[in-house]
């Protein structure tokens, strides 16, 4: 590109068209006029969002369903302190994002003045990185380093915070090719000896277990990851962030591991003698008690961040670098002739006809019935998770099949990320029908966005699994707090669906289970946002469960 | 254990903070702390004391390495290198002590920098022990006000701590 001379306004934006941004979500106000006047005319699409927080949830969500890098803007102050919940989400769950954020102009930074917040102070521990723009020449070398390391390593989100004054300082324009980051190299190609050790153990297992999470969906190796459990003939148990790795009715599939596991996959990673575990890290709600956890595995760790690998649980097998890499070589050393897990995967088809995952079938309607009749109806729906119980019965009672179509906050459980995630999902994936499964108290976090998707004619479904309660807080108050029900209890706190035609979106509600199946088939016809209040029973528990801090196999079954 | 930690740095604003942010929230304890420039103007060095055993250590380096603006952290054991601090240490004398206090400053081979009637300001450099064992010895005669460096340290012999791996 030639040296053009422009604004650091209309710098953000070609810097925005150098990433192939198409669509950002955002929220004007005071400090960013200039870049909001820029993109007034701008070849790209502002999702106007109706609070900063959905801004960021729904970058996010954008972002999980194409690989690409979401982009969220705000101003300064409350604007960016509003995005705050959505970055900490994103950086959990190492989701490529870029936060934009105005700042008072540089004259006035440290004095208190209207709308300031240091942004870059506080989000410091919830960003991969974050710049504070001194001068509008660096734009361009800092959206180039911005978006490499977002996307690049492990994913994860950066904040650029930009002072008004920079947006109006005239500067010459050229985007780098390169860019040169002294102390950010990350590892992709895997030890080729590690990898030879990680075979042979792999040769020898007679119980090997694959525990695979979110890193196979960011390698994008879930191909990978179904060849190799095939040749060896290894079991799969994904984490939350790795439920649509690899395919639920998959022969070797045995759900999601951890506080609200399969049985099956709880118990066969305690018995195993070998996990392989790639893009994981060995979270307190899969391991429960580490002291007990797996005591008969050796563990080989696959991860692209080294300091991952360690932090909770020792590795025999340390790798570090890209899952869908490391994956394809240690093809290369194995062979289905050589593996002996015949009796081990016998046990295992055992132990999944003994303990399935299972709910009352009376003339109840259940909140896990609803969720297999979405699967039934609408099969290659992508699945958002608001967080509590909705998130569970999602993951467990929906049958995946692809990568990036089940998406959740899993690292930081926010309560309200499933609707405008899905605001974003939709975009990402205009051509998919987009549900978000949801609660009524998450539901309640962000249902201000019904604005934002008729507005904007973004047609998803939120499913409200209605029970009237803070679900999963009142599941714990049933079990370990003697049923005292302090403060879960949302009965009567709103009607769904005169909420949504009040926006002007489609509300609709099922109070039987005979219902169920035509509100849903209508929702997915109607082609608008549409709200589904499904009035369920409502002290349902999310079951099996393993209460916190007990090993993964000192399980609770809850009827 | 103890751990000398040389952490190189992008020399830009806010990277202190970032270090030691770091520190703090994943519970690390920083028991003593240096920053300053090196022979390139680019980079800055942080020198770090940080107790823990070795998986404690293993996590503080690899997170530090994980920050953007860190360039390369080295572990300093003591036995392989050489390690600093510096310290001012205001003395009360009368005519009396002067030459008593004076005597100790010999010893050590530390230095007087500042004279007053009723005190001395004495300067002196090496490891912390030494620095420890001034401070007993100097404490009978009153001292008025102490300030310490916290640790640098560089490796013995050709082996030296570069941005590039040479």
């Amino acid at each position: 590109m030639t040296h053009t001379k422009m604004s650091g306004a209309k710098a953000v934006i070609e810097s925005l068209y150098c990433e192939n941004v198409d669509v950002i979500f955002g929220y004007p106000g005071g400090s960013v006029l200039p870049l909001y006047d820029e993109l007034y005319e701008a070849k790209l699409r502002h999702v106007l969002v109706r609070h900063e927080q959905a801004a960021a949830h729904a970058a996010d969500g954008y972002s999980r369903a194409t690989g690409k890098v979401g982009v969220c803007l705000a101003t300064s102050g409350p604007g960016a302190t509003n995005l705050v919940t959505g970055i900490a989400t994103a950086y959990m769950d190492s989701v490529p994002m870029i936060a934009i954020t105005g700042q008072v102009p540089r004259s006035l930074i440290g004095y208190d003045a209207f709308q300031e917040a240091n942004i870059t102070g506080i989000t410091l521990p919830i960003t991969k990185h974050n710049y504070l723009v001194q001068d509008a020449k660096d734009i361009p070398h800092i959206f180039k380093e911005a978006f490499y390391i977002a996307r690049t390593g492990r994913p994860g989100p950066v904040l650029i915070d930009i002072p008004k004054d920079v947006q109006n300082e005239v500067m010459e324009f050229e985007y780098p090719e390169e860019i040169k980051l002294r102390g950010y190299k990350p590892t992709y190609t895997g030890n080729e000896q590690q990898i030879k050790k990680a075979a042979s153990l792999i040769l020898k297992s007679e119980k090997p277990i694959f525990y695979v999470g979110g890193g196979i969906v960011f390698s994008n190796a879930a191909e990978e990851l179904r060849i190799l459990a095939e040749s060896i003939m290894a079991p799969v148990t994904t984490t939350l962030m790795g439920m649509s790795a690899f395919p639920t009715k998959h022969p070797l599939s045995i759900g999601m591991l951890g506080m609200h596991g399969t049985r099956y996959a709880n118990y066969a990673i305690q018995e195993s003698d070998l996990i392989i575990a790639v893009g994981v890290r060995f979270d307190d709600r899969v391991t429960g008690k580490i002291s007990a956890f797996a005591p008969n595995a050796k563990i080989i760790h696959i991860d692209i961040d080294p300091a991952e690998i360690g932090k909770n649980v020792r590795a025999d097998v340390p790798i570090v670098g890209d899952a869908k890499n490391i994956l394809k070589s240690l093809l290369k050393y194995v062979k289905m002739e050589q593996v002996k897990t015949e009796s081990w995967t016998k046990k295992i088809a055992e132990w999944k006809k003994e303990y399935p995952l299972v709910y009352k079938k009376d003339n109840l309607l259940r909140p896990q019935y609803v969720v297999e009749q979405i699967s039934d109806i609408v099969p290659d729906a992508i699945i958002v998770t608001e967080v509590g119980q909705n998130q569970m019965w999602a993951a467990q009672f929906f049958n995946y099949k692809n990568p990036r179509t089940f998406i959740s906050s899993g690292g930081l459980g926010t309560m309200g990320y499933g609707f405008p995630a899905a605001m974003g999902v939709k975009i990402g994936k205009p051509e998919s029908t987009v549900i978000d499964i949801s609660g009524d108290g998450s539901f309640q976090m962000n249902s201000q966005e019904l604005a934002t998707v008729v507005q904007e004619d973004i047609p998803v479904i939120v499913a409200i699994l209605n029970n009237g309660f803070l679900g999963m807080v009142r599941q714990w108050q049933e079990l370990f707090f003697n049923r005292r029900f302090s403060s879960t209890c949302l009965e009567g706190s709103v009607d769904f669906v005169k909420l949504a035609q009040a926006y002007g979106a489609l509300g609709l509600r099922a109070t039987k289970k005979s219902e169920v199946r035509d509100v849903i088939i209508e929702a997915v016809k109607s082609g608008c946002p549409t709200v589904i209040d499904f009035v369920v029973e409502r002290e349902e528990n999310v079951s099996p469960m393993v209460p916190a801090g007990a090993a993964i196999n000192e399980i609770l079954d809850m009827e | 254990m103890k751990h000398t930690l040389a952490i190189l740095v992008e020399n830009k604003p806010g990277v202190l903070t970032r270090v030691a942010g770091l520190f703090s929230r994943r519970g690390f304890n920083i028991e003593s702390l240096a920053v300053g420039v090196t022979e390139n103007a680019d980079t800055s060095r942080i020198t770090i004391v940080v107790s823990g055993d070795d998986h404690i250590l293993e996590q503080v380096e690899k997170q530090l390495n994980k920050l953007i603006d860190v360039i390369r952290v080295s572990d300093l054991p003591v036995e392989e290198s050489v390690n600093r601090e510096l310290a001012l240490i205001k003395v009360g004398v009368d005519s009396t002590t002067r030459a008593e206090v004076m005597q100790i400053v010999d010893i050590f081979r530390a230095k007087i920098v500042d004279v007053g009637i009723k005190s001395l300001i004495i300067e002196v450099t090496g490891d912390e022990s030494k620095i420890n064992a001034i401070d007993q010895l100097l404490r009978q005669f009153g001292i008025k006000e102490l300030v310490r460096t916290g640790r640098i340290a560089m490796n013995r012999g050709a082996k030296s701590v570069q941005a590039e791996k040479k």
